[in-house]
């Protein structure tokens, strides 16, 4: 195994001593919190997940939509949450806080104060049944108390986990020891109103924070009347009015009168950059989400008019900017730069008058029938007293300024908005990163807490008749209510190859697997149908207990007869028996087609490759290597650093250089690491797992390197310009070129009377369509450091929208406290930079003027040149097999879920070569992609999915359609055979290769055609009979 | 009695549902927990994507006497295969085309988009393809079973 082969950090004395504990305890349940458990658990450590909450999910299973791409928030974070609840190695602890956290890294100790839930989660089926019986009626947290749900209740259906759940305060068996109802219509008995509070202490390696933010209590703004007026709400309770699943399905209704809105209003900046509330910083995502949240009202009420008031539009991440033109030019999203000073509602109608400084400044006011408050993110607690982290004066966990997962505390890794405001993809990039560090600690107790399930020898079923079994359900009163659950066993009991038929109250509880266990032996079944509830929740319990038994998991099938029967045929019993016994029938049919299918399994090179030598690449390389992997690091220039040689110091004062200079030490002195510099890519081949790179360097000598993952870390460039007299006028300078006197303390910069700094060069614009996102920064922070160099220089900054986000907004409002003036100009206006005889002169239209004409004579002209992407790109492209966007930067699998991932496996993305960021952004994108790679190097062998398509090579024509049309690249086409042929490896079983194939060669196993065609004729024959 | 049972053979309309995994399925699922009801007239086939939908599946359907075949995935953009849904959009577009060849109706094909979050949505599009089916009346197919046609693999 890998671990054994890594040198250097085992034979550390530290690990010699005590070995690492090898857990880790993740606090907070949200999307972050979620990310960091299952990549730990997918490197081999026990988890234990800890939510104050009574479901995992977080703000995220909150939300309707994601931007930049308006993608169902709950649809992709579902499956993720079902994945938690399904991983043995993963213990969900729920309404937990904790208390302390004792110990050093590796061997820590993490007190929880545990809440009752009053209800035992093992018994819990989640069927309803109490809560339609409770009287007490509380405001649905889930829908922010928009409208209401029992005291008792499953906290939303999608809940992880998935059990009731009882609010102690008002619930009137607590309170007053009446009622009782859930106790006595609970047929599981899981109703426990013994349980009590506990202290409960965790042995772990590591602790990784991700407990999330607190949305600004909208309340505090006196001004904006929330509370107050019923038609002011707040960003968070909006998101709910749009969830197809919330309070109004997704009408967009007023509160104080159910009518649709005509005209919307959203209020920005409420609780960020305003001193006034403590909260100087930008919380990052209010301008994207209130544009996603206008697109969405648009999209379910066309006529809707859609008014977003801000100070800066801060689309600065990858594909926001176009997101937000398009918004504004395409589908009538109105933006108007101002703030709302004041919100006053109309008596009889409730409409709200909003007033605001319009930009020529004239006190303006308009009507509105709805309005929405993007409400800013606070640091959550515990921070400070449960982790016992520093915090800095927001109350954000104070972290590295180089890789910002490092909070004050050694052992404890804080990941997501718990540092600093921040959007799901960073989040989660983040929480793959802090799993990764934990990762380098703990390696050496790798795989030493997983509990594995051990399954008998699989029964050979192949020459046998299908014995199918079925079992029918009655999950209570939730179908048995419904659905004559006698008859369709009678039903199941004629079908053919049905040797077995039985009813059973709950299918999914714990004794019912060992009978079910029982029956499979007894009767020597081979096939299994369960008819109950979803697969998508419950097939993973019935194919384990069916494994239990000694049978391949892939023999068994599931009809649906409570989402998609019981409970929507309420009122019609009849019917809802018929047709629950033909999806029974269905499934039968199916069953008995079904054949045992083998999860393939290929070796893995533990070694990885990293593409590009700059701070992204060293770190990504150092991160792998930290963790006990060979690494090999290709740069295609003589020397390591990339674009960071450029740059001197950061908003922090940190000396940028140094760093560089640090990290290429290490990878140098770095055993693990053998560095190619002067060395290009000429071919990559295999896959996952097993890929075979050709290298070659200047002279042309070539080496061959194999490994199991790649890293791509090729970089960006810098936008050249040739506008603004650049390279006809010495005087005109990059900030670049303006930092590295700055660091030199040139001394001619004391005599510099005047400096004008131009923004978005070659940004924002027609051709690169993107916000390079570091250049207000960066021209926010050497601004600044000519102040204090010299502080007569009068700086002036040209800008559009200043894109400061986060804590970067205190740099951007320090610089404007030190006298530099930032002065707007409009996005379809450009400075003119002349020489008038001898003289720099700028003019400009002020937009924050009413566009009069600014004409400044200046000694420098400073322009903040956009990032590019590397033009080396388009060469990596298609030897890797991956996707770029329009601009030329990697495009990742999944923009919110996986952001350094690519769809093809095993090969991961992270710096500029992804998107324009700034560095700690790239370091932390780096240590996430070594810990995606690890998650396949840390691995024996890869075990595939048994659901995969097959091509029978004798049925090929080798037409090649199906290589086309995968997205995954795993159909090749085999030359000497002409046929196709699928890499189980890479398939992810869609199946739309099959679909295509003419000559029915393509297989997709588990739903295959005749698989299908058996259940679509035997629902017609059911019909007929 | 057998007149009975004719009139209930025209109530009794029979509409095939070709549910994503993903999506659409989990949308049907939420149409369940959130008690939406719709009529009882469709039984549903899960496949992983869309995309792996053959036409002769659909085809099969309406062989066998389906009134109406309902293909439901995630929203373009949305799929969890990247663009399996970007196929069934197309091959859609064709199936349309042949179904005039069966002398079928197009509206007794439909193609829906249905989020995993789009219980409601879900229930209505059951609710509206049910009366859609409903006016054209039983497949002229149906009974007519003709000589089990081979239909590909």
């Amino acid at each position: 195994m890998a671990d054994k082969k890594q040198s250097k950090k085992a034979g550390s004395e530290a690990a010699e001593i005590r070995k690492p504990v090898g857990a880790v305890m993740v606090v907070g349940g949200g999307v972050g919190g979620i990310q960091a458990s299952l990549e730990l658990a997918n490197m081999g450590y026990k988890v234990y997940l800890a939510d104050s909450s009574p479901s995992v999910g977080g703000v995220m299973g909150m939300l309707d939509k994601t931007f930049p791409t308006n993608e169902c928030s709950m649809c992709i974070l579902s499956p993720k949450m079902v994945e938690v609840a399904s991983n043995i190695n993963i213990e969900v602890i729920t309404l937990a806080d904790v208390l302390s956290v004792e110990g050093e890294v590796g061997d820590m100790r993490v007190k929880l104060r545990i809440r009752p839930r009053y209800v035992d989660i093992g018994k819990c089926t989640g069927c309803g049944d109490c809560t339609a019986k409770c009287p007490v009626k509380i405001p649905d947290p889930y829908n922010a108390g928009l409208d209401t749900t029992r005291c008792i209740r499953v906290p939303f259906p999608q809940a992880v986990p998935g059990a009731a759940v009882i609010d102690p305060e008002v619930c009137r068996w607590l309170t007053k020891e009446k009622c009782g109802n859930c106790v006595k219509v609970c047929q599981a008995g899981a109703v426990d109103f013994d349980q009590k509070e506990r202290e409960e202490t965790f042995q772990v390696g590591m602790v990784i924070a991700a407990p999330g933010y607190r949305p600004f209590d909208a309340g505090r703004k006196t001004e904006y009347g929330y509370g107050v007026n019923q038609n002011v709400v707040t960003s968070l309770e909006f998101e709910r009015i749009l969830g197809a699943n919330g309070p109004t399905q997704g009408h967009v209704v007023r509160p104080s009168d159910g009518e649709e809105v005509k005209k919307l209003a959203f209020v920005q900046c409420v609780g960020s950059r305003d001193t006034t509330v403590g909260n100087g910083y930008c919380s990052s995502v209010c301008c994207m989400y209130a544009t996603k949240q206008a697109l969405i009202a648009k999209e379910h009420l066309p006529g809707i008019e859609p008014t977003i008031f801000f100070i800066d539009m801060r689309a600065y991440g990858k594909d926001f900017e176009k997101y937000y033109t398009a918004a504004e030019s395409r589908h009538g999203v109105r933006y108007v730069r101002g703030l709302i000073s004041g919100i006053r509602e109309r008596q009889r109608t409730k409409n709200l008058l909003l007033r605001y400084a319009d930009e020529a400044g004239c006190t303006q006011e308009e009507e509105f029938d709805l309005v929405v408050l993007s409400i800013g993110l606070e640091a959550p607690c515990g921070l400070k007293e449960g982790l016992g982290l520093e915090v800095n004066e927001y109350g954000f966990a104070e972290a590295d300024p180089f890789l910002p997962v490092l909070s004050s505390r050694p052992g404890v890794l804080v990941c997501g908005a718990a540092q600093e405001p921040r959007d799901i993809p960073d989040t989660v990039t983040q929480a793959t990163a802090a799993a990764g560090i934990a990762s380098q600690a703990l390696h050496g107790a790798r795989n030493t807490l997983l509990t594995r399930r051990e399954h008998p020898p699989e029964k050979d079923v192949g020459g046998e008749e299908p014995r199918v079994g079925a079992i029918i359900c009655r999950c209570g009163s939730n179908i048995g209510g419904f659905v004559d659950v006698p008859a369709v066993v009678e039903y199941a009991k004629e079908l053919p190859g049905v040797v077995w038929a039985e009813e059973r109250l709950y299918a999914c509880s714990q004794d019912a697997q060992d009978w079910i266990r029982q029956v499979v032996e007894e009767n020597g079944l081979n096939r299994l149908v369960v008819a109950s509830c979803t697969p998508r929740t419950h097939q993973p319990l019935f194919r384990e207990t069916l494994q239990s038994a000694g049978v391949n998991k892939y023999l068994f099938e599931m009809a649906n007869i409570r989402e998609h029967c019981s409970w929507v045929h309420m009122q019609e019993p009849e019917n809802a028996t018929r047709k629950a016994q033909y999806l029974v029938k269905m499934a039968v049919e199916k069953a008995r087609r079904l054949e045992p299918l083998v999860e393939g399994e290929s070796g893995v090179i533990p070694r990885g490759l990293v593409i590009g030598g700059g701070v992204a690449g060293m770190n990504a390389a150092l991160n792998l290597a930290a963790s006990g992997f060979q690494v090999y690091l290709v740069e295609k220039e003589d020397e390591l650093g990339g674009l960071a040689r450029n740059i001197h110091f950061n908003l922090k004062g940190e000396d940028v250089q140094a760093y560089v200079k640090e990290l290429a030490d290490r990878v140098e002195r770095e055993e693990l690491i053998t560095a190619f510099t002067a060395h290009e890519i000429v071919d990559v081949g295999g896959f996952v797992g097993q890929f075979k790179t050709l290298i070659r360097d200047a002279e042309g000598r070539e080496t061959l390197l194999e490994h199991g993952a790649v890293i791509v870390a090729t970089g960006g460039g810098q936008y050249q310009p040739t506008e603004y007299l650049r390279g006809e006028d010495g005087r005109v300078l990059t900030q670049w070129e303006l930092e590295k006197r700055i660091a030199e303390k040139d001394p001619a910069l004391a005599d510099v009377e005047r400096v004008v700094m131009i923004q978005c060069v070659g940004s924002r614009e027609e051709e690169r369509p993107y916000c390079s996102k570091v250049c207000c920064t960066e021209a926010a922070k050497n601004a600044l450091a000519l102040k204090e160099l010299s502080p007569r220089t009068e700086v002036f900054v040209l800008y559009r929208d200043v894109r400061t986000y986060g804590f970067r907004e205190d740099i951007y409002r320090e610089a404007r406290e030190a006298g530099v003036v930032f002065s707007r100009f409009d996005d379809d206006v450009r400075p003119d930079v002349r020489d008038v005889a001898g003289t720099l002169q700028v003019r400009v239209p002020d937009a924050n003027l009413a566009g009069e004409m600014v004409v400044l004579n200046t000694d420098l002209v400073v322009l903040s040149t956009g990032i590019t992407a590397n033009p080396d790109n388009a060469a990596l492209a298609p030897m890797l097999k991956v996707p770029r966007n329009a601009e030329g930067f990697f495009l990742e699998a999944h923009m919110k879920l996986r952001p350094v991932d690519f769809a093809t496996d095993g090969v991961f993305v992270c710096g500029l070569a992804h998107a324009p960021k700034s560095i700690e952004e790239s370091v932390s994108q780096a240590a996430a992609a070594a810990a995606r790679a690890e998650s396949i190097l840390s691995k024996d062998k890869i075990v595939t999915e048994g659901v995969v398509a097959v091509v029978d090579a004798d049925k090929c024509s080798g037409c090649g359609i199906c290589l086309q049309l995968c997205p995954f690249e795993a159909v090749t086409y085999d030359e000497e055979k002409k046929v196709a042929v699928v890499n189980t490896s890479l398939c992810k079983g869609c199946g739309t290769c099959t679909a295509a194939c003419t000559a029915g060669a393509s297989r997709l196993q588990g739903f295959r055609s005749d698989q299908i065609f058996e259940q679509i004729e035997a629902a017609a024959s059911a019909w007929r009979e | 009695m057998a007149e009975e049972s004719k009139k209930n053979d025209e109530e009794d309309i029979r509409i095939l549902a070709f549910l994503c995994n993903w999506c659409s399925y989990a949308g049907a699922d939420l149409a369940g927990v959130s008690r939406f009801q719709y009529p009882p007239n469709v039984l549903d086939v899960r496949v992983m994507c869309t995309g792996t939908i053959s036409p002769y599946f659909v085809i099969k359907a309406f062989q066998e006497g389906m009134d109406g075949v309902l293909i439901a995935g995630c929203h373009i953009g949305d799929c969890h295969y990247l663009k399996g849904n970007y196929m069934t959009a197309k091959r859609f577009q064709v199936l349309r085309e042949a179904l005039k060849f069966l002398g079928l109706e197009e509206g007794r094909l439909r193609l829906e988009w249905v989020s995993a979050a789009e219980g409601e949505k879900y229930a209505d599009v059951i609710r509206s393809f049910t009366e859609e089916v409903k006016a054209l009346g039983p497949s002229p197919l149906r009974g007519k079973k003709a000589a089990k046609a081979e239909v590909g693999a």
